[in-house]
């Protein structure tokens, strides 16, 4: 190998290996390229759904047909489900950061299977394609929402086989990524790193793993099932055939509800590096957010219930699942308690990774607290199937995760390209965003309660004002969107260059190695003395 | 990897995992002409988890590797039992 292309020399960016172009990339097993795919995929079919998500929200700007009928409106808000749980927040911070930064942050070179980890990414390209199809082929596109629910998705003449199929494909690269972490996690950390040394991003990656491994086969039978009825009519989950339709929600919901974990885990593990850091503190109860990581993972997998609360199970299923779903509540406040801590009495730096991450504690916080309204028996009723879910989870999920995922970008940026983005402009796109955010999907609670049900094109005149505000609201919010992707493409490739090693001051490892890191990250393995956040020294 | 014992599991034992396999079975299709409703299920899936973990211990190793890898296989096992506990709790009770 000559000097010039040595892999301790040479960031990952500019390193050359077997092949050239695009091939080096779609081809490379380097944890860092394959974390970058992963995040330039998502990007762009973010942008897809997004537009989805706006262009129901112009629907719904009056009531009655605006710019759609009802078929249409149904095959949107299904493919926007589809590609924004399956394509962007399943895979989500561990795809794209827990990719490019577990090895780094464990000290280690790679993951432990590389190979294995792009054949993930291919699998995932593999199956969005195929669910794509659905949109083009004979029946035109599913209509059943994401969660393809018995009977009606047998039912359907729509294409809902190669949507249904498209996700099982993408389940294995979710698989795969699980399997990956956890023997990393087991086996490559450096010398000296304890379990209780290990940083906290890691140790959510840890939890989420191991429901990536454990919970995914469930959907992907389910989801095979579902083909079989389709095609061979087995009667498993359709009444006339003397099957059970609310197995399927049983089935679905054991894996789905446990996925919001995979969601929120590594998100939560992204917040509890970034607080600290702004903060120059130690991290507030090291061991309680590591213990309240395991505790959702386990917890989380007993209280899927909660989602068929009005689908006529049983009584004693009802209010077990009900306690079960008030239990997890507790470690998800633990870590909120913890953050809020880490702050008190910290010098908070003001810069935009830390204005995302104290946002997400709290667009958070009105998610989780809806939460508890959803997961009581009596307020339920009320409000499953309305508006109230649909904010509910948007503030979870998107607020959540999509928070995090740009609090991580901004933190990782200047490491992962070697470059630094405007701040002014990433700033001035946070504000929008938060503004159009909370217009756009507070008003949809208020929705929900006065009844306003979810999943129609159309409304009853009473919910006309709360429907304007949300949907300028999406408006407002898609422009903050804009405003930062375009500061972040055009920082990527030519914003101003940077080498320094730890722009934020972190403790962790990943702002010892290269700014970009090299192929290998480290030339020599460290040897771990301290733990990842002693900032007091 | 070099540090790894390999374990040479003999033809003997396997002959006699592969028996009791067989035997197994024979008695999970055996038992199907017993009239037990909801037991037959039951009886089956007790069967198929016996046959599950001796395959797991000889055929995959499990008996051989460190106490931490069953540790962790089984803890795998009591999630899953837990699952089907609380999705009883509707089929029961409905
Ligand atoms: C531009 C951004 C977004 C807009 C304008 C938007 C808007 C909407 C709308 C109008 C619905 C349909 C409500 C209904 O009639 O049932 C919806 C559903 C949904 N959205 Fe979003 N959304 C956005 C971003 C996101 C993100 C980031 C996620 C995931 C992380 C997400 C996940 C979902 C899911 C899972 C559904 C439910 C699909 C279903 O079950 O019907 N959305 N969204
Ligand atoms: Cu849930």
């Amino acid at each position: 190998m000559s000097e010039a292309n040595n892999a301790h020399n040479v960031s990952y960016l500019e390193y050359k290996g077997q092949y050239k172009g695009l091939l080096a990339w779609i081809f490379s097993t380097d944890h860092k390229r394959i974390g970058l795919l992963y995040l330039y995929t998502m990007l762009f079919f973010f942008s897809v759904a997004a537009i989805l998500g706006l262009l129901m929200k112009t629907q719904l700007i009056a009531p009655g047909y605006t710019i759609m009928g009802p078929q249409t409106y149904n095959s949107l808000f299904t493919l926007h489900g589809i590609i924004m749980i399956f394509v962007i927040v399943v895979p989500g911070l561990p795809a794209v950061f827990g990719n490019f930064f577990l090895p780094i942050m464990i000290g280690a070179k790679d993951v432990a299977f590389p190979k294995l980890n792009l054949l993930s990414w291919w699998f995932y390209i593999i199956g969005i394609l195929i669910v794509l199809t659905s949109q083009f082929m004979g029946d035109g596109p599913p209509d059943t929402g994401w969660t393809f629910y018995a009977p009606y998705s047998f039912r359907t003449p729509t294409n809902v086989l190669p949507a249904v199929f498209g996700a099982f494909v993408m389940g294995f690269s979710s698989i795969l990524t699980g399997i990956n972490f956890v023997v990393t996690i087991h086996r490559m950390r450096a010398p000296g790193m304890t379990w209780f040394k290990m940083p906290l991003f890691p140790w959510t990656l840890y939890g989420t793993a191991w429901i990536q491994i454990l919970a995914t086969p469930v959907i992907g039978i389910t989801l095979l099932l579902i083909v079989a009825e389709r095609l061979m009519g087995i009667g498993i989950f359709d009444p006339a055939l003397g099957g059970d339709p609310i197995l399927y929600q049983h089935l679905f919901w054991i894996y789905s509800h446990p996925a919001v974990y995979i969601m929120i885990l590594p998100a939560m593990g992204a917040i509890s590096e970034i607080i600290p850091v702004f903060s120059r503190k130690t991290i507030f109860g090291y061991k309680a957010i590591v213990l309240s990581t395991l505790a959702i993972a386990f917890v989380g997998y007993f209280v899927w219930g909660h989602h068929m609360f009005t689908s006529g199970m049983s009584g004693r299923a009802l209010y077990t699942f009900s306690f079960l779903t008030f239990l997890v509540a507790i470690p998800s406040a633990i870590k909120v308690f913890n953050w809020v801590s880490t702050m008190h009495k910290g010098s908070l730096q003001m810069q935009t990774p830390f204005y995302w991450a104290v946002s997400f504690i709290f667009v958070f916080m009105i998610g989780g607290l809806s939460g508890l309204v959803l997961g009581s028996l009596a307020t339920n009723v009320h409000v499953h199937d309305t508006h109230f879910v649909v904010a509910h989870f948007h503030f979870i999920v998107f607020g959540g995760t999509g928070y995090a995922f740009m609090a991580a970008l901004h933190y990782w940026f200047p490491k992962m390209f070697g470059r630094m983005y405007d701040m002014n402009w990433a700033n001035l796109g946070w504000g929008i965003f938060f503004i159009g955010f909370n217009t756009l999907y507070l008003p949809m609670f208020y929705l929900g309660i006065m009844g306003m049900p979810r999943r129609y094109y159309d409304y009853l005149p009473d919910f006309h004002g709360g429907n304007i505000v949300s949907s300028l609201g999406a408006w407002v919010m898609v422009s903050g969107i804009v405003i930062i992707f375009a500061n972040l493409i055009r920082s990527a490739r030519h914003g101003e260059k940077t080498t320094e090693k730890n722009p934020w001051g972190g403790k962790t490892l990943e702002w010892q190695v290269d700014t970009p890191p090299t192929l290998e990250n480290f030339e020599e393995i460290p040897t771990i003395e301290k733990g990842p956040y002693e900032f007091e020294d | 990897m070099s540090e790894e014992k390999h374990h040479i599991v003999s033809y003997r034992t396997h002959a006699f995992v592969l028996l009791a396999l067989l035997v197994l079975t024979g008695i999970s299709v055996a038992i199907t002409q017993l009239e037990m409703g909801p037991m037959n299920t039951l009886a089956a899936m007790i069967i198929a988890g016996i046959k599950a973990a001796i395959v797991l211990a000889w055929f995959m190793h499990l008996k051989f590797e460190s106490r931490f890898f069953a540790f962790m296989v089984s803890a795998v096992v009591v999630v899953f039992l837990l699952v089907l506990l609380v999705t009883f709790f509707d089929y029961s009770y409905r």
